[in-house]
Parts: C-alpha cells; sequence; structure tokens
C-alpha cells in the first residue's frame, strides 16, 4: 500500500510537471520520471516483463527519440508569440475536472479487493505462450504498422520534400 | 493488497492530465507527449483489469499499445521537423493553412 502511495504521487506528480514544464527536454525527463513510477504500479500487479519492456521500450527508446529531436530542433522558448489560449486555459481545466470526476465516479465500486493470481501470471514464457500462440495474428501485423511508420517518417522527415 | 479501484482511479487521473495539457498547450511537442500520457493511462487501466479478470490478454494488449506509441512517435516527430523546417517554429497557432 506504502509503495502503491509513493509511486502514484510520483507518477501524478511529474505528469503534472510534464504539462506545466517551462521547456521541452525538462518535459521529456519528467515523463521519465513518471514512466518509471508506472513501472513499479506494473510490478505490483505482477506483470513483471512488461514493465521491463516498458522501462527498456518507453523510458529507453521513444523518449529518447523524443530528447533527440527536441534538441536536433533546437527549439527556444522564445518561439512561441502571445498567448491566444488565455480564454480557453480556464475552460480547459473545467472540462478536465468534470471529465476527472466523470471518470472516477464511474471506476468507483469496480471491485473493492484484487483477485489472487498465481505464481507464473506475467512471467515472460506465459507471455511469449500468449503472443505466439493466441494473438500470433495482430502480433505479426505489427510488423506491416512498423514497416508503415519507418517508410512514413523517412518520406516526411526528408528534405526538399 | 492494493485494490483495483485505485489503480483505475489513478488511471483516470492520469488520462485527465493529458488531456489538459493537449488543451492548454501551444506547443505541438507538449501536445504530443501529452497523448503519450494519455496511451500509458489506458496501459495502466488494462493491466489493472488484466491482473482483476486473472487472464494475461491484457499484457499483449499492452505490447500493441505500446508499438502503436512506438509508431505514432516516429510518424509525429517525423512531422513536427517538417513543420518547424518549413516555418522555424513548433507553435499550434502557426498552422493555420487550412482554417476555415
Amino acid at each position: 500500500m506504502v509503495l502503491f502511495a509513493v509511486a502514484a504521487i510520483i507518477a501524478l506528480a511529474s505528469a503534472v510537471m510534464v504539462i506545466t514544464a517551462k521547456s521541452p527536454v525538462g518535459s521529456v525527463l519528467y515523463l521519465i520520471i513518471s514512466i518509471l513510477a508506472q513501472s513499479v504500479l506494473y510490478i505490483q500487479l505482477s506483470g513483471l516483463f512488461v514493465a521491463a519492456f516498458l522501462v527498456l521500450v518507453y523510458g529507453g527508446a521513444i523518449l529518447v527519440l523524443f530528447l533527440f529531436v527536441i534538441m536536433m530542433l533546437n527549439i527556444r522558448y522564445a518561439n512561441l508569440g502571445d498567448d491566444t489560449l488565455s480564454k480557453i486555459k480556464p475552460l480547459g481545466w473545467v472540462f478536465g475536472l468534470v471529465l476527472l470526476a466523470e471518470m472516477v465516479w464511474v471506476s468507483m465500486g469496480v471491485s473493492s479487493r484484487m483477485a489472487e493470481v498465481g505464481e507464473n501470471f506475467g512471467n515472460v514464457p506465459e507471455v511469449a505462450h500468449l503472443l505466439y500462440g493466441k494473438f500470433v495474428y495482430p502480433f505479426e501485423l505489427t510488423s506491416i504498422l512498423l514497416l508503415t511508420a519507418i517508410v512514413g517518417a523517412v518520406v516526411m522527415a526528408r528534405k526538399g520534400s | 493488497m492494493v485494490p483495483v479501484d485505485y489503480y483505475i482511479i489513478l488511471s483516470a487521473f492520469l488520462f485527465v492530465i493529458g488531456v489538459i495539457g493537449v488543451i492548454i498547450s501551444r506547443n505541438l511537442i507538449i501536445m504530443f507527449i501529452s497523448i503519450e500520457i494519455m496511451l500509458n493511462a489506458a496501459n495502466l487501466a488494462i493491466m489493472a483489469f488484466s491482473r482483476h479478470l486473472k487472464l494475461m490478454d491484457g499484457h499483449v494488449f499492452v505490447f500493441l499499445v505500446m508499438t502503436v506509441a512506438a509508431a505514432e512517435a516516429a510518424v509525429g516527430l517525423a512531422i513536427i521537423i517538417a513543420i518547424f523546417r518549413g516555418r522555424e517554429s513548433v507553435d499550434a497557432d502557426a498552422l493555420n493553412l487550412m482554417k476555415w
């Protein structure tokens, strides 16, 4: 319970810092902290393999890609002009909080206790059996998705297109 | 043991932080990172339900969502690079070519 509370507070606080940080680099670094805290939660939910995958692929690869692009673009803070959103911003908070209240209300009373699971739940062999057995077609189709993304990224980022 | 409600509510909080980030920011990169926060919140809910139902299918779904996030990051960042090259800015307000 203490572990859950600490990890949840870190995840929430760094997520808030992501959207309020002054520089994009700071945002990405705070998001990495949030991801690490969430991987603690995954381990508590006995998803060991997924937690490792989250840290390696999300924290290690995707967010480094973000950092790489931000540093390549050399974005200065002054790039944004006058604040044209000042009228909409309070509305954004109001809508967000209403949505939050709604979601919390809906998810209250899903279940008050956590189910007991076996020792093997979330281990690598179990996940692998699902990936290469029951879900083999979706798993193979993701390769097409990634190929499409590679081609799209190269075409979009090419000079003089 | 922590009840499953807590995970779902935490995931709702994270999702709403992502929504607010998309609404109130004008920096394209911050908006993009907020979308990643929302994807992660959904992943957390999937993991909690997977544990709750004692079904490991949710772990596979989390993998697929992460793949989609990776593809989205690659294409989206390429689009941001292309926009920055043309306009020297990542301001969402500057993109008014198709504005009515």
